[in-house]
């Protein structure tokens, strides 16, 4: 059944919601225990939910379950970002885009796994006591991150569903192409950041991942939009999304971005990104290829330089006061702080807060952090000058297959951050972008990742319906 | 770029992390490596470049000073496990 028959039948009564949400969260709890994708399955809110819909069913999304990444505070709702340094902390409000969604009729079934505050490109990274989410098809394998569980739930759950997810450096579209979803990141300030623990302050942007296409699309809509909460929302007028899944898309112009092609980038998923291509030929969409080379070469340094600077600052609330984990009081405060930092972060967290601390330290700052902030000027102007000729450009969401776990065991630490070579240039620049399914190579999903200009996700919607 | 356990020690502990021998050991040629890899900026000429600290252009935003509603003390307090009188019990100051 399509989403939007089903949501129909929900407002006529037709579909019994308080019986549904009570299915979906049945196998929700099935999937979880294979698969890990749950940190928190929140029953009593989605059955309030479903109780309060079936007296007032007529909205927008009614009865649509959503899960939500960790990361995102839900009212009530266990929220830790998979790190046990936020063990027992109930937030005491919705963040924004959780809001929205759930004034429009759609229910929270759960809070989804990732990498410790999103430290992570497969989702392996999680925090100390959190189990590792398994690939949707093959449980040897990650399911890519941070938005790991996100994403696998996206694959997994047969009934209507769309995930919340967060990107910071390709969170959303890495899982989604491990797990053969789609995933849209949008601009950022598309979505307030309103009630998002933060890891990038200058990068965070809230999207979603869904199976279907047109379901990512209504479900985005929902969430935009202007926040007095959140400053750095964009006042900007919000498309109506879904209208632009399935819209011709002859005449519309995509840049093959040269660099993201051949050395390192394995040849199962260059074909299927290049038969992914053919097809939007097929469908009357010029393409070109076109050089990028700044975000590809520089583009992990500039990340990892920017993100880890601004993570390290956010991370220094966490120190057992207020919320969250605490310890004995006792000691001074530079010991007690340190303490309890020092036994709840995960060894990711705490490499991530070094890199940012060394990054920013007296002596380093200029060379190091305010180098990568002007980098970054010059990422952002030449994705500007190629947007003057393209509609948007290609490139594969990941190089590789999605990797065997103990093949993520031998990487070093570069390597590993090497896996966001092709996604850290959209989200340094802000740029929406969306990861489409082309298909699968040893029974594995391959992604295709298409990148826009600022607030053209509707360009992205309008060529990613080629593959829906 | 000198990266040894030294600089390791002094970044954790401006960092308010204590990190034991181990975790010392693990992560000193692993910051290293990573660290090494930022000089490849070096490459990048950015004279008379400016920063851009967000990447899309951000206005002010400014509301009226009024006084609004915020967080009962008691919500406010919910989460804590230390408290005291109706404030957050912290470690020792001095």
């Amino acid at each position: 059944m399509l989403t939007t028959e089903f949501i129909r039948k929900v407002q006529s009564k037709e579909v019994d919601i308080v019986e549904h949400t009570a299915a979906v969260l049945e196998e929700c709890k099935k999937i979880n225990k294979e698969f890990n994708y749950f940190n928190v399955i929140s029953e009593d809110l989605a059955m309030k939910q479903a109780e309060d819909l079936r007296r007032d069913p007529e909205k927008p999304l009614a009865g649509l379950a959503i899960s939500v990444k960790d990361c995102i505070c839900v009212k009530g709702v266990e929220t830790t970002a998979s790190s046990r340094i936020l063990k027992g902390y109930y937030p005491l409000f919705n963040a924004t885009a959780v809001k929205k969604l759930i004034h429009d009729g759609a229910i929270i079934i759960g809070k989804t796994n990732q990498d410790e505050f999103g430290f992570g490109g497969f989702a392996t990274n999680v925090g100390l006591d959190y189990p590792i989410p398994l690939n949707p098809f093959d449980k040897e394998r990650a399911t890519g991150g941070s938005s790991g569980g996100a994403a696998g739930v996206a694959q997994k759950l047969s009934f209507p569903h769309v995930s919340l997810g967060e990107s910071t450096g390709g969170s959303i579209v890495n899982p989604a192409s491990f797990c053969g979803v789609f995933g849209l990141c949008p601009t950022y300030g598309r979505v307030s950041r309103f009630g998002l623990l933060d890891y990038g302050n200058s990068l965070d942007k809230i999207g979603s991942l869904g199976k279907s296409l047109d379901d990512v699309a209504l479900v985005q809509k929902h969430i935009s939009g202007v926040d007095r909460h959140d400053c750095t929302s964009l006042d900007v007028p919000v498309d109506d999304y879904p209208k632009f899944v399935g819209k011709d898309v002859k005449g519309l112009k995509v840049g093959i971005i040269k660099e993201a092609f051949g050395d390192g980038v394995d040849k199962h998923v260059e074909n299927k990104v290049r038969d992914g291509i053919k097809k939007l030929e097929e469908h009357g969409v010029k393409v070109e290829e076109v050089s990028l080379e700044l975000p590809i070469k520089y583009g992990i340094q500039v990340y990892y330089l920017i993100a880890c600077s601004e993570a390290s600052t956010n991370l220094a609330k966490y120190c057992g006061m207020r919320y969250g984990a605490h310890g004995k009081l006792e000691g001074s405060f530079n010991e007690y702080f340190t303490n309890v930092r020092s036994n709840n972060f995960g060894k990711e967290a705490k490499r991530r807060i070094m890199i940012g601390t060394f990054a920013r330290m007296a002596g380093t700052r200029d060379a190091y952090y305010i180098k990568a902030l002007k980098v970054r000027t010059k990422i952002i102007e030449e994705y500007k000058s190629v947007f003057k000729k393209f509609d948007a450009v290609v490139t594969p969401t990941v190089p590789i297959l999605p990797p065997k776990f103990d093949e993520i065991k031998k990487l070093s630490l570069l390597e590993n951050y090497m896996i966001d070579v092709l996604t850290v240039g959209p989200n340094l620049a802000g740029l929406p972008h969306l990861n489409v399914p082309v298909g699968f190579e040893k029974n594995l999903p391959v992604g295709m990742m298409l990148t826009a200009d600022h607030l053209q996700e509707s360009k992205l919607l309008q060529l990613g319906g080629v593959f829906r | 770029m000198d990266v040894d356990e030294k600089l390791i020690e002094h970044v954790a502990t401006l960092a308010r992390l204590k990190l034991n021998k181990e975790e010392i050991k693990e992560f000193t040629p692993q910051l290293k490596e990573v660290l090494d890899s930022f000089s490849k900026l070096d490459e990048v000429k950015t004279d008379g470049v400016d920063i851009s600290p967000q990447p899309v252009e951000i206005r002010n935003v400014l509301r009226e000073d009024k006084v609004e509603a915020s967080l009962a003390q008691e919500d406010a307090l919910a989460n804590s496990e230390h408290k005291k009188d109706g404030y957050f019990k912290g470690p020792r100051a001095v």
